[in-house]
């Protein structure tokens, strides 16, 4: 029996227990909605398309599962285009599905026609465009696969108007055959002997892990192997939650807003051991004068990313969880207690700090943040300031309960991923923590949040500024503050009022220490702006040409 | 900085060139040559890239190209005995005068006249890239009216073979 290609495509999307959609409807992409409109998949209409595939993203972060959003043709899929290169500088997994104009009409300059595979290529793992609808079955097999395996990332797929509309004989494929991509799991053995040598000569390791143990799901294999080998931790940014933030062998995060004892530890180090992570520029900092003393070891699934920064001594290709699994049965305890005792001292020596005065400040929030939800919620951020506060000051528990945008420093992507992280989990408490800047960047979607009954409690660090940029002003431009300041923003009590959420303003600590907890504890969403000082900054900072561990307090 | 050749095995898929010319670009890895065709395999490309760089860059090319699910195999055949030709079009000012002795030094690379016009001679020849600008250098006095070259296409030596089936044996020999 043959199928309309669209029905075919809602079929092969509850093959793969797709739950949730991510969408907002158009011309081009008619046929699948109209398919859709049968299915028990749960379709979530956003404000705006850039909505959907953060959303997505949202979830694709809390799940591990693959996310996916569909919009339609044009401007329906320029929209997404800011949210797909979030998901692959962050490897998230997602399917993208985006309405095209008919075949006969592609190249034409057509109505709402772009040629978004074009368009796309350099921020997708893959894309496809539907030509042929005998295609379509194995296509969406494939991108599921190449969405979730390997090193995640986004798989978009354009489908024309009159193919969505043709008939095939449906069968789902069983398996994926794609003679170019096979990515490696298991670690060569060799090179995870001589890892295991290397560890039990080492008198001073450090475990630098990132994003690709939240990928693999590997925390649970990173602690063991921290504790096996006696080894500090350092997180990057992507990596935060991957670790238990309250571990005594955990420093915090390192880089350029990392902590000093991280940073520290990275420069006195003589092992640095990385696990899936990928020596960013806003880790590294100065490439000459980052861990000078050490031996590295670079564990990823991406044999691009090896080398690709720095030079490594032993190169491991792999999936990070089997290789920490392989590995722990080689190590050999030995006692690291003089190194420790250094790492302690650093740690004693450089807390993480913050003037608290008359005026609230946002570190304080954060703080009070963590002592209302003691790390069993899940805390969405946009960008700027406030992220790198609630990187500093929230010690993340459990995997998974940070969702941000990291690599492409995305704002607008808090509210939007809150949505997805929201329903990914429900009955979890989630926390959006955004900036005044950030959160007019994508507020329509609290209409999303109504219409879906989400319980956020959205926190704005409210300094009426674009704090970062400032910030970056005042150190590279002599204080010359330009187009930082808002002169003008709207009362977001009274915009809580117009979504019909409870809305809050906070100016003191005595005012969030009496009422956020509560805030926080009452069901249902909640608008909680908090102002804070304006000339607040994120510290430590390393300079542009610093080394990391040369870092200034901006305080 | 050295040259290497990169034999890079495409599916034969609408917009792989893109994806391919596309990554160069965006990284910054420059192409000195790219010829493609068709292999034996109505469903396989062949893309012979040359580029420039010392050892990193060719790595990274070599890996962020092994990261187009399209790329099915990559061999750089620098690293080994291999043969490499490269087929040239040029056409050269030419006066009724001067054929002979244009077509003389033509004739000692082996090039072949293709076209004759009233004062254009155009030549046709196939070689290394050294041969080929050898002849180049030797028409060059004469006026060069118009130049083409295809791009290096190059294979391994003897019976390895950069192919879908491994290098030997070919799965489709077995069969």
């Amino acid at each position: 029996m043959e199928i309309k290609v669209a029905d075919a495509l809602v079929q092969c999307l509850e093959r793969e227990n797709v739950e949730v959609i991510f969408g907002y409807p158009g011309g081009a992409i008619l046929p699948v909605y109209d398919s859709l409109y049968h299915s028990k998949i749960r379709h979530v209409l956003v404000r705006h398309e850039q909505g959907a595939v953060h959303a997505a993203d949202g979830y694709a972060r809390v799940t591990g599962k693959v996310g996916v959003c569909v919009a339609t043709s044009g401007p329906g899929a320029t929209n997404l285009v800011t949210g797909i290169a979030n998901a692959y500088m962050d490897s998230i997994p997602l399917v993208i599905l985006t309405g095209q104009v008919s075949t006969s009409q592609i190249g034409t300059d057509s109505f709402q026609e772009v040629d978004i595979t074009g368009i796309t290529m350099p921020i997708t793992k893959h894309n496809y465009l539907l030509k042929d609808p005998l295609k379509l079955t194995a296509i969406i097999k494939n991108a599921f696969h190449i969405a979730s395996s390997g090193r995640p990332g986004p798989v978009l797929i354009d489908i024309p108007r009159d193919v969505a509309n043709m008939t095939i004989p449906f069968k789902y494929p069983s398996n994926v055959r794609l003679r170019g991509y096979k990515p490696t799991y298991k670690g060569h053995p060799s090179k995870i002997k001589e890892i295991a040598a290397l560890i039990g000569k080492a008198k001073r390791p450090v475990i630098y892990a990132g994003g690709g143990i939240l990928s693999s799901n590997a925390s649970g294999e990173l602690l063991q192997f921290a504790e096996a080998i006696s080894a500090p931790v350092t997180n990057t940014f992507m990596g935060l939650s991957g670790f238990p933030g309250e571990h005594p062998l955990f420093l915090g995060m390192l880089g350029l807003h990392g902590t000093r004892s991280a940073n520290m530890a990275i420069s006195e180090c003589d092992l640095l051991i990385g696990l899936g992570a990928r020596f960013d520029d806003r880790v590294v900092g100065n490439i000459n004068k980052f861990a000078q003393q050490a031996t590295v070891i670079h564990v990823d699934i991406d044999p691009a990313e090896i080398g690709k920064i720095i030079p490594t001594n032993v190169p491991l290709v792999g999936d990070v969880k089997q290789i920490l699994n392989s590995l722990l049965p080689l190590i050999e305890k030995i006692d690291r207690s003089k190194w420790l005792e250094r790492i302690g001292e650093l740690k004693g020596q450089y807390p993480l700090t913050y003037c608290r005065g008359e005026v609230l400040k946002p570190q304080f929030v954060i703080e009070l943040l963590w002592n209302c939800t003691k790390g069993e919620a899940i805390i969405v951020t946009d960008v700027g300031q406030h992220q790198m506060w609630v990187a500093q000051y929230y010690p993340f528990k459990h995997p998974r309960t940070l969702v941000s945008s990291g690599g492409l420093g995305c704002m607008g992507f808090g509210l939007p991923a809150a949505l997805g992280a929201s329903l990914a989990a429900p009955g979890k408490p989630v926390v959006l923590v955004t900036g005044d800047g950030s959160i007019q960047m994508t507020m329509q979607e609290l209409g999303t949040m109504m219409e879906q009954g989400l319980a956020i409690k959205i926190i704005i660090l409210n300094n009426y500024a674009l704090g970062m940029v400032r910030q970056l002003q005042e150190f590279y431009c002599e204080g010359r503050y330009m187009s930082v300041n808002f002169k003008f923003h709207p009362d977001f009590e009274m915009l809580a009022k117009a979504y019909g959420i409870p809305g809050y303003t906070f100016r003191t600590e005595e005012e969030v220490m009496n009422h956020l907890p509560e805030a926080l504890a009452k069901p249902g969403p909640a608008i909680i702006n908090c102002i804070v000082p304006v000339d607040e900054n994120v510290s430590p900072m390393v300079m542009a040409g610093q080394g990391i561990h040369e870092a200034i307090d901006c305080g | 900085m050295e040259k290497h050749t990169l034999s890079v095995l495409v599916e034969n898929n609408p917009g792989v060139l893109t994806r391919v010319a596309g990554l160069f670009a965006r990284r910054g890895f420059n192409i000195d040559s790219l010829a493609v065709g068709r292999t034996d395999r109505s469903d396989v490309s062949r893309m012979t890239i040359v580029v420039e760089g010392d050892k990193a860059l060719i790595e990274q090319v070599t890996k962020q190209l092994h990261k187009l699910i399209d790329v099915i195999k990559i061999s750089n055949i620098t690293e080994d005995e291999y043969v490499d030709r490269e087929l040239v079009m040029v056409k050269v000012a030419a006066e009724p005068s001067q054929r002979v002795e244009i077509i003389n030094i033509a004739g000692i690379f082996r090039a072949r006249v293709v076209d004759l016009g009233r004062k254009t001679l155009t030549f046709e020849c196939t070689g290394t890239e050294g041969k080929i600008t050898a002849l180049e250098e030797s028409l060059r006095p004469y006026g060069i009216k118009e130049l083409v070259r295809t791009g290096k296409i190059a294979m391994l030596r003897g019976s390895k073979a950069v192919s879908v089936g491994g290098p030997w044996p070919r799965e489709s020999d077995e069969e």
